[in-house]
């Protein structure tokens, strides 16, 4: 057990990314104890991703927007007494409410604790335990993934997974790099992997930005929005990169690896249009479809959420960023995808209501009206943003019955399909039970989204896949047995 | 305009080392990932599935996908894209589930 196990922290943060620090330096600033729990070896997130210190970068804001805002949080923290534990992967986090009746030294003050297995990829299988009085989530999110023929072989590769491939280890997957999926992450992309010297021969963007202009006040009000997409726009066409709008790679050529792929245009739903493909070579393709919240640790704890215009699952916070389990706050992706600045906003407002309510003490209201002032405003663009690249219905005509749809267990589309028509699965969980999709290693992850909306009967919505796992990560079974012999409640 | 991503942060690394993929020798540098070093390389695939024996690589890049299994000095179902590389490694293609060898 690390000597962490012992002390419990008035606040512990999950996450090191923009929310998390914000939050951590905000609570640490009012006096609180703070842990910093992240799974990376360095603070900054996915957004902030940035090389190991021995690859020696002298320049790394050249691969981030708005790299200062990080410098600025890197400064706080490095003068605050958060102690940040990093390479520790959270599979778990309890709430011991019987400990409220307990006698006094027991838990009553300090009912959370985090369980996490600690090493690069959490193989070490040395168990950590840190106790606290509070909780923030700053978790973030991972990539949407809609499957289509050929999105297996390698090379095709995640649009983000690209990014951080590219952040933290200075690397491409190729040479000419097709870029493509919905949401505003591909400009991001496609511009950093062009000024990294990766020829993109095509931005390819299923949605339209014409919904955004349906909403002129939002716009109006996050002119940083506008100003971003214009500075990944010039990057673009500086580059000579081709932004294809209503458009998808519906197919991937290759045998060992990607040679081209095949673009096709869509209708208002993302139906293929018939006659309309065109083949790119290139020998790598970078896909995404937005980000989905990773929430499954608040939702083993029965927090309450809310489904987002964009088809996915957040969490429903109050005004102060606390979900409906008192005790857990959340900022950041986590009560939906809204970028980076947003992310500093909430995560700010979130610590100082979880430093006020462990010292007893009020919120400082002036600071407290201005952060929740531009956190809606900025809110409202997340919506507008969501509401603007969610998946259309038709998207499941990309598919072949026999694409792959789960990669970790190779489960296909007509597997998937026959479980609805034949077998009666109507929804994600079933299927899963009848064909092994979502049970790999990845636990839906990869699948969930597509799962879903193939398992839902014409016509009806498509429920968000749920954020339930009963581990957040895999856990090796001494680490359990471990836990079972030390006793669950008291940290030895 | 910059032609490498180490040209365009400037990178002015610690000096490279090697490991071995399958035997074959390729130059690491220090703070890379295993996949990152791969990729460097211009490999992209160092799995191969259970069912289809379908090659597999780095596809999320931050852990989450767990298609980047590597087998890293003999320990298999490594995430290749998490663990970093370190002077000597000997990195394997991971058939199957990672424990044909022994049978279960
Ligand atoms: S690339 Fe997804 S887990 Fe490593």
């Amino acid at each position: 057990m690390t000597a962490s196990g012992c002390e419990p922290y008035d606040l512990v943060v999950l996450g090191a990314g923009c929310a998390g620090i914000a939050g951590a330096v905000a609570a640490d600033e009012l006096g609180l104890t703070v842990a910093l729990v992240d799974a990376s070896a360095q603070t900054g997130g996915q957004f902030y991703r940035h090389p190991a210190p021995a690859l020696g970068a002298v320049r790394p804001e050249a691969l981030h927007h708005d790299w200062s805002a990080y410098r600025d949080l890197g400064r706080r923290l490095a003068a605050s007494g958060v102690t940040h534990l990093a390479g520790h992967h959270v599979w778990a986090l309890t709430r011991d409410d019987a400990a409220t009746d307990a006698p006094a030294g027991a838990t009553a003050d300090a009912p959370w604790t985090v369980h996490a297995v600690t090493g690069p990829d959490g193989a070490e299988e040395r168990p950590a335990r840190v106790r606290a009085r509070a909780v923030l989530l700053a978790t973030g999110a991972y990539e949407r993934q809609l499957p289509f023929p050929g999105w297996t072989l390698p090379g095709v590769v995640g649009a983000g997974g690209a990014q951080a491939m590219l952040k933290s280890g200075l690397v491409l997957p190729g040479r000419s790099v097709v870029v493509a999926g919905s949401g505003p992450l591909l400009l991001a992309v496609a511009s950093s992997l062009a000024a990294a010297g990766a020829r993109v021969p095509a931005v390819v963007e299923a949605s339209g930005y014409l919904r955004y202009a349906r909403s002129p006040r939002v716009l109006a009000t996050n002119p940083h929005k506008a100003a971003e997409a214009l500075v990944h726009g010039a990057a673009l066409l500086r580059h000579g990169v081709r932004l294809r709008t209503r458009s998808a790679v519906t197919e991937v050529h290759g045998t060992d690896r990607v040679e081209a792929v095949t673009v096709t245009r869509l209708d208002r739903d993302w139906r293929p249009v018939r006659g309309t493909g065109r083949r790119i070579a290139c020998d790598a393709l970078a896909v995404g479809h937005g980000l989905v919240p990773q929430i499954e640790l608040a939702t083993a704890l029965g927090c309450a959420t809310r489904p987002v215009p964009d088809g996915t699952l957040a969490l429903d916070l109050d005004a102060h960023q606390e979900t409906s389990v008192r005790g857990l706050w959340a900022a950041g992706e986590t009560g939906g995808v809204g970028g980076a600045a947003l992310a500093r906003v909430e995560g700010e407002l979130a610590g100082l209501a979880a430093a006020a309510r462990v010292r007893g003490s009020r919120v400082p209201a002036g600071r407290v009206r201005e952060l929740r002032r531009r956190r809606d405003r900025m809110r409202a663009f997340a919506e507008v943003m969501a509401a603007a690249h969610a998946p259309g219905p038709g998207w499941p005509g990309w598919l072949t019955d026999d694409t792959d749809v789960c990669r970790c267990e190779e489960v296909t589309a007509g597997r998937v399909r026959a479980a609805v028509t034949e077998l009666g699965a109507r929804d994600a969980r079933t299927v899963k039970l009848f064909t092994r999709a979502g049970m790999g290693w990845c636990q839906g992850r990869m699948c969930g989204t597509a799962v879903a909306c193939l398992a839902a009967r014409d016509g009806a919505a498509v429920e968000p896949p749920s954020e339930r796992r009963p581990l957040a990560v895999p856990v090796p079974l001494s680490v359990l047995a471990g836990l079972e012999e030390s006793g669950e409640t008291e940290a030895s | 305009m910059a032609r490498t991503p180490a040209d365009l942060v400037g990178a002015q690394s610690d000096p490279p080392f090697e490991i071995t993929f399958d035997g074959r020798r390729i130059t690491a540098l220090p703070g890379q990932s295993v996949a990152a070093a791969l990729w460097g390389a211009g490999i992209l695939a160092w799995r191969t599935t259970r069912d289809g024996g379908r090659p597999r690589g780095a596809f999320c890049g931050i852990g989450q996908c767990y298609d980047c299994l590597a087998t890293v000095n003999g320990e298999p179902n490594r995430r290749a894209c998490l663990v970093p590389a370190r002077p000597g490694d000997a990195i394997t293609t991971q058939e199957g589930h990672g424990h044909d060898r022994l049978g279960v």
